[in-house]
């Protein structure tokens, strides 16, 4: 069976799209192959700045011959529908058969579908994955209107077997397939022919490219590890700077250069940002002085002098790179010393806008500040320090680092605020309050940190929802759903008790009440207010404002779903648990989501919900059938039953032991009381019948059940966990 | 005469080796357009001639400005007025990369020492409505020039495609003569009868410029120009196609441009002196941006852009 290459040559692909591109290749020509018929035994994708390659193992020399038998009119159709047949099997008169069948005589046909050679669908599967290839972005070049990455070259395309090797004859736009290739763009240009895979693979390696990124990369991270360690030194480690730098070269060649003694007093980070984004060095750590004391370079060539004039060219670049950033940490760091300090920082984010409705970014930092304060006593925080923490944490947006390094917010921050002389909470809440970032983030945990973090994140929220500019679908520009589920992880991980709904309203306060009219339409309508709690006290309307909250308290709950099933916790349970009173203060549903799915998981569990569903069954239905709702107490003087008796004897132990274990919010004990109920339940439905013939009986019956599914709704909505 | 192998001398030198090799490799060496332009894509003979069907080789210096960067002559490679070399070949030829190199080698980068990298930069310029792929060419790290496959200019998709080159010509020169500072690199031959500096050139310019952009130039009069610049611009596309005078079919697409140029400076200039906020900005940009439109759709419809009398009848 022969062995396919395929080598697709072009100009320099980016390398963020390289290890994509080649498992898309291998996607789409397999894919294509075995639907031809075409089976294989392996296939193994590998890329270059310059090359996608794909070879294929154990091909099938070519595609299976298929038989079918296809079943045509009735003997004695119109010649017509006859004719059609033929023409749509593609057969002649003298090839149908007549068959009896219990509806008569009916022509069948055998059609053969003979096999194709390999080389045959190769070319028509390599066209249409070329044609069609799903490169993030795509050009067209010079007069032709083919599109790939960058300009395609070449393509090699051969089969190979004991017997020798087929060049696959194919031609895309003036681009013909062909068995050659070429070595490293600069150490070895000439072309270069090949009679399979590993002649394919050793050939290049004496033409200076390893055609694998992973053993590129694992080769830098050895030499570049071993060339610190040399000088009693760490590389800091960055997967993703390491496999773009070996998307960057077909040759690596590490090279280790010192940065000038001037530049090592700046932070380790600005170091490290300015090496990574301009240069994509890889920083080296000094592990005595935990400072960056030099760098490492990846170069794509050997040279007669070992890489001194690279390196030194790489140096001076660098030197100028870090003169720049030298030069505006001093002066940032000459206006945190001022007599002004931050504040003409702050100042002038008066004149930025952070978004055209929501105001400039000082308005924004008066917002943050006064809800960080109004947040700070439930966090744990002193009110005048999240205050001023908010007041100075994005002050350094307006600071020249920042500036040059986007990516350095927060962290300068932290910086020109010690330099400033500020608190140390307050300075670390400069960094600490964009956090968490992504999933993977660390959330912070200094009370005041959390309370800036809080109030940055729900004024976003809650400033982009009253201009009605919420995500939709995948779009969200805005991030917010990032903002919502730090939020989340803020409140779910410091143990935060917060009546969100609360907060919300303060910080929906600000907004413009005919901006939240028009928001307030938008709003999803479903929403039901469940957190009632604390808005009873105040009696405030239901109003434009308090539908936009709880539109965002949905959003909010939506958030937390995906999470907590991230986290393995079923959607009904979480729905169960939503469905409870106070369901904005997320520590309290997530303890009774978690004490839920724990709970079912026991036999106990499965207790619970049998008793409480059979009840609530028996019990929905007589409530459906009377049109009322059997919630008034049953009296123990209409018990005609001992397990009548007996199951109001078990509700009342039970709700003795339950009714504290919920207010002590130890949710595992009060289902514990309430499992043990089923037991009476069951004994109850075994010897009684609900529906007795006398009425005041029957309602004293139904109202006991009624008491069952008060006692037992007091953790989740039991009615909505499935099973 | 100028050196053709060793290392070069000199500013000059490194640009008269460019003018050579691109005028052997078949480029019209034209020169720099007589106007103020931000870089040397504005030149008409890239903007437009990238645009239409017609066949394309030029090749040319051009001084640009960019307001904003001026730092009085103190930074080591900061201009608020510069040069670039620009290339512009159409339909982009198969070997424009090894061409490419070649001109490095010209001016004296020895292939077998340097590490020469195409690392991705997709081109985009919001004021010309135009984008392109390609990258920018490392050499030791350092980027010496951009490298463009022209996608769309104009709000026009490119057919064919041209490929451009931009070199950063102080940048690369003070690289290639080993010198650090911008005002240090000779511009001249050091040895010749009257040695000159980059900085006895232009370090009195840089400071003079540098004051009038950030503190003097009267934005009142700037801001007047550009809705002058602007107005004029719609006015001459607005002309009929004929000429009354002549008879002939005479479509104004470059004095139009003219405008398009002198308003898209104006907002440069208007930019460093700080009056244009956030929000605005994008405005402005809008508003160059559909003045490239109008005077690239105005193109198209000329000979040089692919016009001709009987395709059109």
């Amino acid at each position: 069976m022969p062995d396919l290459l395929i080598e697709l040559f072009s100009e320099e692909i980016p390398a963020r799209m390289q290890a994509r591109a080649a498992e898309d290749l291998k996607k789409r020509v397999t894919d294509g192959l075995v639907e031809a018929g075409l089976t294989y035994a392996g296939a193994a994708a590998l890329s270059t700045p310059r090359r996608l390659t794909l070879a294929v193992d154990g091909l099938l020399a070519e595609s299976p011959t298929i038989r079918e038998e296809r079943k045509g009119p009735k003997v004695g159709a119109p010649d017509k529908a006859i004719e059609g047949f033929l023409r749509g099997a593609g057969v002649t008169r003298e090839q149908l058969e007549e068959r009896e069948t219990p509806k008569g005589a009916v022509y069948f046909v055998q059609i053969e579908k003979p096999g194709r050679p390999a080389a045959e669908i190769i070319a028509e599967v390599l066209e249409t994955t070329v044609r069609n290839f799903p490169w993030p972005k795509s050009m067209r070049w010079g007069a032709g209107s083919l599109r790939w990455v960058r300009p395609l070259h070449s393509i090699l395309c051969i089969l190979s077997d004991e017997a020798g090797t087929l060049v696959v004859d194919l031609d895309i736009d003036g681009i013909k397939a062909g068995n050659t290739t070429r070595g490293h763009r600069f150490m070895a240009p000439d072309e270069i022919t090949v009679t399979g895979f590993d002649d394919y693979a050793a050939k290049l390696k004496r033409a200076y490219v390893v055609l694998d990124a992973r053993e590129r990369a694992e080769a830098i991270w050895q030499e570049a590890t071993n060339q610190a360690f040399a000088n009693g030194l760490d590389v800091v480690e960055d997967k993703g700077l390491l496999a773009e730098v070996a998307g960057l070269v077909e040759w690596p060649v590490v090279l280790m250069g010192a940065i000038d003694e001037e530049f090592l007093e700046l932070p380790p980070e600005v170091l490290q940002t300015s090496m990574k984004e301009h240069q994509k060095f890889f920083s080296v750590k000094n592990p005595k002085t935990g400072r960056i004391e030099k760098f490492i370079t990846v170069a794509n060539r050997e040279t007669a002098d070992n890489g001194a004039t690279i390196l030194a060219g790489n140096q001076k670049v660098l030197s100028a790179r870090l003169a720049d950033a030298k030069f505006f940490w001093e002066n940032d760091l000459r206006t945190a010393k001022s007599e002004a300090g931050m504040s003409a920082w702050v100042e002038n984010l008066g004149n930025v806008t952070f978004h055209n409705k929501l105001g400039t970014q000082a308005a924004r930092i008066d917002r943050i500040a006064a809800l960080a304060r109004e947040i700070a006593p439930v966090v744990g925080a002193d009110a005048d320090l999240a205050e001023q923490a908010a007041r100075v944490a994005k002050a350094d947006l307006s600071s020249e680092m920042v500036y040059e390094f986007p990516e350095l917010q927060g962290l300068m921050g932290r910086y020109y605020a010690e330099a400033a002389g500020l608190p140390q909470d307050v300075a670390n809440a400069c960094e600490a309050h964009y956090s968490p970032l992504g999933p993977g983030d660390d959330v912070p945990s200094e009370p005041v940190s959390v309370a800036v973090a809080l109030a940055d994140k729900l004024d976003t929220l809650t400033g982009f929802w009253a201009i009605d500019e919420k995500p939709t679908g995948s779009k969200d520009p805005f991030a917010l759903r990032r903002a919502a589920l730090g939020v989340i992880r803020l409140v779910l991980e410091n143990d935060v008790r917060m009546n969100l709904a609360r907060v919300l309203l303060t910080a929906l306060g600000p907004q413009p009440s005919d901006w939240l009219k028009e928001a307030a339409k938008g709003a999803k309508a479903e929403a039901k207010l469940l957190a009632t709690r604390s808005y009873e006290e105040t009696s405030i309307e239901y109003d434009e404002k308090e539908t936009v909250l709880q539109d965002l308290l949905t959003f909010f709950h939506d958030r937390l779903k995906v999470f907590l099933r991230d986290q393995g916790i079923r959607h009904d349970v979480i729905d169960a648990c939503i469905a409870m009173e106070g369901n904005d203060d997320l520590t309290l549903l997530v303890k009774r989501a978690r004490a839920l799915e724990d709970f079912l998981k026991t036999d106990d569990g499965e207790n619970l919900l049998q008793g409480f569903k059979r009840a609530n069954n028996i019990l929905s239905q007589a409530e459906e059938k009377d049109g009322v709702e059997y919630s008034f107490g049953a009296d123990r003087k209409f018990a005609e039953d001992e397990t009548e008796t007996a199951l109001f004897d078990a509700l009342e132990a039970g709700g003795a032991a339950i009714s504290p274990a919920i207010e002590a919010e130890d949710f595992a004990a009060a289902m514990r009381g309430m499992a043990a109920l089923r037991a009476p339940v069951d004994a109850f439905f075994e010897a009684v019948q609900v529906n007795a013939e006398n009425d005041i009986i029957r309602r004293n019956r139904l109202n006991l059940l009624g008491q069952i599914r008060q006692v037992c709704g007091q953790v989740a909505d039991l009615t909505k966990v499935e099973g | 005469m100028t050196q053709t192998n060793g290392a070069p001398r000199s500013f000059q030198e490194i640009i008269l080796r460019l003018q050579n090799y691109w005028a052997a490799k078949g480029c019209a060496v034209m020169q720099p357009y007589d106007m103020e332009v931000g870089a040397g894509t504005f030149h008409p003979a890239t903007t437009l001639r990238s645009l239409g069907t017609k066949a394309w080789a030029a090749a040319y210096v051009q001084p640009s400005r960019r307001p904003t960067d001026g730092r009085y002559g103190e930074n080591p490679n900061r201009l608020q007025h510069y040069y670039q070399y620009q290339v512009l070949i159409k339909p982009s030829p198969p070997d424009l990369q090894e061409l490419y190199l070649g001109s490095l080698e010209a001016i004296g980068v020895d292939m077998a020492m340097h590490d020469i990298r195409f690392v991705e930069d997709d081109w985009e310029s919001p004021t010309l409505g135009a984008w392109g792929l390609g990258w920018e060419v490392w050499c030791d790290g350092m980027e010496v020039s951009q490298f463009t496959y022209f996608q769309q200019v104009g709000g026009h998709d490119c057919h064919p495609v041209s490929g451009e080159l931009t070199y950063g010509l102080e940048r690369l020169a003070m690289y290639v003569l080993g010198v650090d500072h911008v005002m240090d690199m000779p511009f001249n031959d050091p040895d010749a009868m009257i040695p000159l500096t980059y900085g006895d050139v232009f370090k009195q310019t840089e400071e003079e410029y540098a004051r009038w952009n950030f503190d003097v130039a009267n934005t009142e009069v700037l801001l007047r120009h550009f809705e002058e610049a602007e107005a004029e611009c719609a006015a001459i596309l607005a002309q009929e196609h004929q000429d009354p005078k002549t008879g002939k079919r005479i479509i104004m697409a470059h004095p139009a441009y003219d405008q398009c140029i002198k308003a898209s400076h104006i907002f440069n200039l208007l930019d460093a002196r700080g009056v244009i906020s956030v929000t605005e900005r994008q405005a402005y940009i809008g508003r160059v941006r559909a003045l490239a439109k109008q005077c690239a759709d105005a193109f198209v419809l000329t000979e040089a852009g692919g016009y001709s009398a009987e395709n059109a009848a």
